[in-house]
């Protein structure tokens, strides 16, 4: 069972782990950019590796998305957009570093115990990966959360489907609609999220979601 | 004849798609409405055809007993939809609230929005369903902020949020049924379609299903607003264009709740699996409760009615969580009803909050005096929502609450609060707007013809209240055995 291919497949996935948890404390928006490129990467390693050891070609296909949007393209347009609103301040981390890091730590502990008594009866690869998906995807929702900005929340929900990338390359054989369709769901993401950000900037010159909150209906009555 | 109804399933597709494109192209905004109404009334026709042929199904899509009616009622109410936004953008764009860029814009959505929803009840392989739904959660995410408005940048912000975890959420569920079926079923296509998954349900691991189950129905029901996923919903609802706010109320929510029935069928299925029943329950319960003690402090008219339908939709999952022939039949019933009835508000709250020139409750007045069309066609609609006879939403609430106290007296208590502090709120609104006295200016109403589309819902749901055709009901008894 302990072969390379499983070793590497591990190491890959935990990577991702990791470097889901050194998002939660970047307090600068360069930072966390640049960390989810990280992410983005080791995911496109992750994936192609697995193509690789499955032998299923259409992976190394949902790899170069990966690469190319989620590593260069939408970094690169996320630094541009905090260029141009002149918003590259530091960010403020609901809750505190400390305390996040603790809630991640736990988030994974959680993942790793609800996951491989489930999947007790699949192979061994396909439980390690699930488990360290869903940690993955546990950490983005922790790190949309924790942020109170729009370019923080944007780049949690990615963090996220980045987790569910690499949940569904883990499941052997899953044809290959669904990652073109998730590949297409954070393309068309991006899509909305400029036009919002852009918006946004147009009609509150901020992009901080509490400034928003003030608009709720209470207050406008 | 597998012909014929092998090209009405592709019409429901095809035209709505080929339209949205045409739509793109056309710059006028009164032929644009034209041929909305046009495309919308060819996928209603497709829609009726295939109750006479019924294609056979592949492995990615698929007409069975469960979705053909959907199909029907979605199509009916955006063809009727379609011919109310035609009146209601007009005056949008006489009081400058919309451009005619905007509009093409609008259609063009419109009928992309109608694709989405298509394909989703449509859809066998449980892939393409995921696909489907998030189309119409970014669809209707810049419907929802078409005004521009802060307000509505806001709620459309808002929703493209939580809707976007929603379908995170669903996704990560869709793989995990993945993961269970494959080791049965094998590799690739078949391990993804519906059917083949209902076939091989029984023999799937149980504890992967339950995981995939908690995680769809979070995913799916935040579509379906229940409470504690519904945030995003009254805003939605109140700030986008009224059109849409029905087709979101009477439409998409229904699409999202199909999507977790689905699901369900799979975990009943499955001897060893954990019993959704419980779990929908609780939640619909909840969203019932909580929308209920919500009415009371409500000033905007829209959100008053998203309200009102997170209680609903609460209602609905309760009754499909109850289970049995009865409760499903019930469930079945009061999903279309209420998809009847709430877009026949909203059409009517529509023209009302253009009359008025204001959402805010406290300056509506007296509507049945200075514009009786709507006023009076208000007081139907909110009388039949708040589940009072001879309406068919008193049919199914009764046949809710009476099949609940035979089998589970306690719930179908918490059940009946729910319900009355529903109706309380409802009708103690109703009467200020309905017939206070009226001070605000008055602009003319819209004229009897455009008031077409609401009272045809409503009757509709008045003759549902007496008297439902034969085959409807058989057709009820049949679904309801299949869901369990």
């Amino acid at each position: 069972m302990h072969d390379l291919g499983f070793d590497i497949a591990h190491l890959l996935a935990g990577g991702m782990v990791v470097v889901s948890l050194s998002l939660l404390y970047q307090d600068r928006l360069y930072a966390l950019i640049n960390g989810f490129a990280l992410h983005s990467l080791v995911l496109t390693l992750a994936v192609g590796w697995q193509a690789y050891i499955q032998d299923a070609h259409h992976l190394y296909v949902t790899a170069g998305i990966a690469l190319v949007f989620k590593t260069l393209a939408i970094p690169a347009a996320l630094h541009r957009i905090v260029q141009r609103l002149g918003i590259h301040r530091t960010l403020e981390v609901v809750g505190g570093v400390g305390r996040n890091m603790l809630a991640g730590t736990a988030l994974v502990a959680l993942a790793i115990l609800v996951m491989l008594p489930v999947t007790a009866t699949a192979n061994a690869l396909a439980r390690e990966d699930l488990a360290f998906a869903l940690a993955v995807v546990l950490l983005g929702l922790l790190l949309m959360v924790t942020r109170q900005n729009a370019v923080g929340l944007v780049i949690g929900f990615m963090s996220l489907e980045n987790g569910l990338v690499l949940a569904a390359a883990g499941a052997r054989g899953m044809p290959l609609a669904v990652e073109i369709s998730v590949a297409f769901s954070v393309l068309i993401a991006l899509i909305v999220i400029g036009i919002f950000l852009f918006r946004i900037r147009e009609r509150f010159d901020s992009v901080d979601m509490q400034a928003m909150d003030a608009f709720r209906e209470e207050r406008r009555r | 004849m597998n012909a014929l109804g092998l090209s009405a399933m592709t019409a429901l597709l095809a035209v709505p798609a080929g339209a949205a494109l045409l739509l793109v192209l056309l710059s006028s905004y009164r032929w644009g409405a034209r041929l909305n109404v046009g495309a919308a009334l060819l996928s209603l026709l497709a829609a009726v055809t295939l109750f006479g042929v019924r294609p056979e199904g592949n492995l990615y899509l698929r007409v069975d007993d469960f979705n053909i009616y959907l199909i029907a009622l979605n199509n009916l109410v955006s063809f009727t939809t379609s011919v109310f936004s035609a009146s209601y953008i007009a005056h949008e764009l006489a009081t400058g609230r919309l451009t005619p860029q905007y509009l093409r814009f609008y259609h063009a959505m419109y009928q992309a929005l109608l694709f989405a929803m298509n394909l989703a009840l449509l859809a066998n392989n449980i892939g393409l369903l995921w696909v489907a739904i998030e189309l119409a959660t970014l669809i209707t995410v810049l419907m929802v902020g078409l005004y521009r408005t802060r307000a509505a940048l806001e709620a459309a912000w808002k929703y493209f949020i939580l809707g976007s975890l929603g379908i995170a959420l669903a996704l990560f569920g869709t793989i995990l049924v993945y993961l269970a079926a494959q080791p049965v079923i094998g590799e690739g296509l078949p391990a993804m379609a519906w059917d083949q998954l209902l076939i091989h349900a029984a023999a799937f691991d149980p504890a992967l299903l339950n995981l995939a189950f908690v995680f769809l129905l979070l995913g799916y029901g935040t579509k379906a607003g229940l409470v504690p996923l519904h945030a995003w919903l009254p805003d939605a609802h109140a700030e986008g264009p009224t059109p849409i706010s029905a087709i979101l109320s009477g439409l998409l929510l229904n699409v999202a709740l199909y999507a977790v029935l689905r699901f369900k069928m799979l975990m009943s299925a499955n001897p060893h699996a954990l019993a959704p029943g419980p779990l929908m329950v609780g939640l619909g319960l909840l969203s019932l409760l909580f929308a209920g003690f919500m009415f009371y402090r409500r000033g905007d008219i829209k959100r008053l009615f998203a309200y009102s339908s997170i209680e609903h939709m609460g209602i609905i999952t309760f009754a499909f969580g109850m289970g049995g022939p009865l409760a499903n039949f019930a469930g079945l019933l009061h999903m279309t009803m209420h998809s009847l009835t709430k877009s026949a508000i909203f059409f009517a709250v529509g023209h009302i909050a253009q009359v008025k020139g204001t959402q805010r409750i406290s300056t509506i007045r007296g509507l049945t005096a200075t514009h009786p069309w709507l006023g009076w066609g208000l007081v139907a609609g909110v009388i039949a929502i708040a589940g009072m006879p001879p309406f068919g939403v008193f049919m199914s609430e009764f046949l809710v609450v009476s099949s609940t106290f035979a089998r589970q007296p306690g719930l179908a208590l918490v059940l009946v609060i729910g319900l009355l502090l529903g109706f309380g709120a409802l009708l103690w609104r109703l009467h200020g707007l309905a017939f206070g006295e009226s001070h605000s200016a008055n602009a003319p109403g819209p004229t009897p013809i455009s008031a077409l589309p609401m009272m045809a819902h409503l009757a509709l749901v008045f003759i549902a209240g007496f008297w439902l055709p034969g085959p409807l009901v058989t057709w009820f008894q049949h679904v309801a055995v299949l869901l369990g």
